[in-house]
């Protein structure tokens, strides 16, 4: 964690000296609402991380929970039924992944590896490959301030801090850290290990429905490739943000911060006319720098008098 | 604990001292129409489809030679629909003038682009325009007439196999406008009686991937062993398609073909398809010069940003070298017309 923020502090200098033009709030604000989705699956992610294991489906639940939201609002369902259906149908992809990777005791890496070709296939299937109108009254969310601040970055911020209640204060949150600690040792201490692998798969699926939702309507079309290649955005967030993959490990501050440092680089280097390849480039050097740290910094030898399971 | 202090206050105070800089956009730039600053370049940036494309660096050549501009490309790494948006945001932000782009998505760049055309920024598109959405870009710079395209492709095929048999289509993405327009206009061909005994049996797409292209053609191959024909209006798809039916053999007076062969066309550049020229596996195929596309663009978006030049349907308008050109209805220009490719011509183009 304190390595990403380190990096934050440094990169928003050097994009500051690069990219004069950066310094521009309301681009910043404006820029941001295209990160918002994969920061949102980024939250859930860290949590499903956490815990041991990983989900590689969130893009494609993404792409489907917007297509189904996208086809009712065109059928004239009201927007308020197709948010609370969208985010039912976002929970539901979710929950499936935990049933099977908690029920059925299968590897989440697979199980996701399939639900995401399975979820992005009924996307396909569904809308083909036309593009899906949102009508007007659901579109430019991102058009929507809330003291200057477009919603969508609004909803990111008040997920943030739910979420970072919910890992750092909460009992499940503790129960999150010991699964992925130890999972063995957290089943024989009486933690609900399986109930609570499905609860981080559907708040996973959850947090895509959201985003879906706000994709949407920033699109103002649903797609069935839509979030191609988020899950891993938001796993890289997740790691640069200090989670180790094996699990026990992660902050959700430390993926926020990582979520912007992901965003200032991007945006840095693009203002900066960096080519495409390179940023591509950068931000894989970045994951290896984190996943270095990380492997460094677990290698530390524990202080005499602290316990063995330690979990910032 | 006191770590979780500190991070929450490192990015709360990167983000105040982020916020703090600057919250007026730079002076000049709030002006909503194209102002020249005197003297200055004007700026203007490629945007093509997807980065590493032989096809859009031809049509990058187009604004070789072109002095009083600084022109830059800046390619998404791929040809999603989305793939676009941060390139077209950032750049705005960046200060250009002029943005030429090749839309991946006829509608989901629409708001991205009023934005940037509400800064200032005149929009063009080239090649892939924003089908049922032209009211978002000033012009549409069009290789050629693209309703001439799909009877054209048709007729080519249809005379190298004898106007009968089946036939296939191996395109790029499947939501490109292009390609759509395109496949359209071959599938209405195929509907007159001189057509009557061609069938279309199935379009595949490769994704303007050589990879899936590859494994696309391979599969029509063994899913349609009557299969006479193959169209491939994109210059990666027929490129793979040539070296699929290199290696199967099939190709008229190929080592393996029964029958007649199967008889590959499209659309590609001159020096992709040399080799498969001089081998007879790919006798003829078409295309335009899709640097006159470049050229035209960076012209007239020049003219709109300098000089506040408006163009409607029913204009007619001179560009240096390319003579003059009509303005179509929803501002549509047409750069020129189809060239056809053989081994009798070929080696005159280097492109």
């Amino acid at each position: 964690m304190r390595f990403s923020a380190i990096l934050l502090v440094i990169a928003a200098a050097l994009a500051a000296i690069f990219s004069p033009r950066i310094l521009d709030i309301h681009y910043l604000l404006d820029k941001s609402t295209l990160f918002t989705g994969t920061g949102l699956v980024a939250l859930a992610m860290t949590l499903v991380i956490i815990s041991g294991n990983i989900d590689l489906s969130v893009g494609s639940n993404v792409a489907l929970t917007g297509c189904v939201a996208a086809k009712l609002l065109q059928a004239g369902y009201p927007p308020i039924a197709v948010v609370l259906l969208g985010l039912l149908t976002g929970t539901f992809l979710g929950a499936l992944n935990g049933v099977m990777v908690a029920g059925f005791r299968l590897p989440s890496f697979l199980v996701t590896l399939g639900t995401m070709a399975a979820y992005r296939g009924a996307a396909q299937a569904m809308v083909g490959a036309n593009s899906v109108k949102v009508p007007e009254g659901f579109t430019g969310i991102q058009r929507q301030l809330l003291a200057l601040v477009p919603a969508p970055v609004v909803v990111f911020i008040v997920m943030a801090i739910l979420t970072g209640l919910l890992l750092h204060r909460t009992v499940f949150g503790r129960w999150v850290v010991s699964i992925g600690t130890n999972e063995s040792a957290s089943r024989y201490a009486g933690v609900p290990v399986e109930r609570t692998k499905i609860v981080t798969f559907a708040l996973a699926g959850l947090m895509a429905g959201l985003a879906a939702l706000m994709e949407i309507s920033q699109l103002e079309v649903a797609r069935f490739d839509l979030a191609k290649g988020m899950e891993l955005d938001a796993i890289t967030m997740a790691v640069v943000g200090g989670c180790a993959i094996t699990g026990g490990k992660g902050t959700i501050g430390g993926t926020v911060s990582a979520l912007i440092l992901v965003m200032l680089m991007k945006t840095a280097m693009g203002v900066a006319n960096v080519k495409a390849e390179y940023q591509l480039t950068a931000i894989g050097v970045l994951l290896l720098l984190a996943v270095l740290v990380s492997r460094l910094d677990s290698h530390q030898p524990a202080k005499p008098g602290k316990s063995p399971t330690k979990a910032a | 604990m006191i770590t979780k202090r500190v991070n929450i206050g490192v990015i709360g105070l990167t983000l105040v001292l982020l916020a703090g800089c600057s919250t007026a956009p730079e002076a000049g730039k709030s002006a909503a129409g194209p102002k020249a600053e005197a003297g200055a370049k004007t700026k203007l940036v490629f945007i093509p489809k997807s980065s590493g494309n032989p096809y859009f660096n031809q049509v990058a050549k187009g604004f070789e030679g072109i002095d009083g501009m600084e022109i830059d490309t800046q390619a998404p790494t791929s040809a999603d629909a989305t793939s676009q948006l941060a390139v077209i945001k950032d750049q705005v932000q960046r200060g250009v003038n002029v943005i030429v782009i090749s839309a991946n998505s006829p509608d989901a760049l629409n708001e991205a682009l009023d934005e940037a055309t509400a800064k200032g920024v005149s929009v063009i598109t080239v090649d892939s325009d924003l089908t049922g959405n032209e009211s978002h870009r000033a012009l549409g710079i069009l290789p050629t007439d693209f309703s001439k395209i799909g009877p054209s492709q048709v007729e080519l095929l249809g005379k190298s196999i004898g106007y009968e048999g089946e036939i296939a289509i191996l395109s790029a993405t499947a939501d490109a406008p292009n390609q759509n327009a395109w496949i359209e206009g071959m599938k209405k061909t195929l509907s007159e009686p001189k057509y009557a005994k061609m069938k279309l049996v199935e379009v595949v797409y490769g994704d303007d991937d050589a990879q899936k292209s590859s494994t696309e053609m391979e599969s029509l191959l063994s899913k349609h062993p009557k299969l006479r024909g193959v169209i491939s209006p994109t210059s990666v798809g027929l490129a793979a398609a040539a070296q699929v039916l290199e290696n199967a053999g099939v190709y008229p007076g190929g080592p393996k073909a029964t029958g007649p062969g199967v008889v590959l066309t499209g659309l590609s550049t001159p020096n992709q398809m040399k080799k498969a020229v001089a081998k007879g596996v790919v006798a003829s195929f078409q295309l335009w010069n899709p640097a006159d596309m470049g050229a035209i663009a960076a012209y007239l978006g020049d003219q709109i940003h300098t000089k506040m030049a408006t163009y409607k349907q029913g204009d007619e308008v001179e560009v240096p070298g390319h003579g003059k050109l009509k303005v179509g209805p929803k501002g549509v220009i047409f750069a020129g017309d189809l060239l056809t490719f053989d081994k009798a011509n070929i080696d005159q183009f280097d492109y």
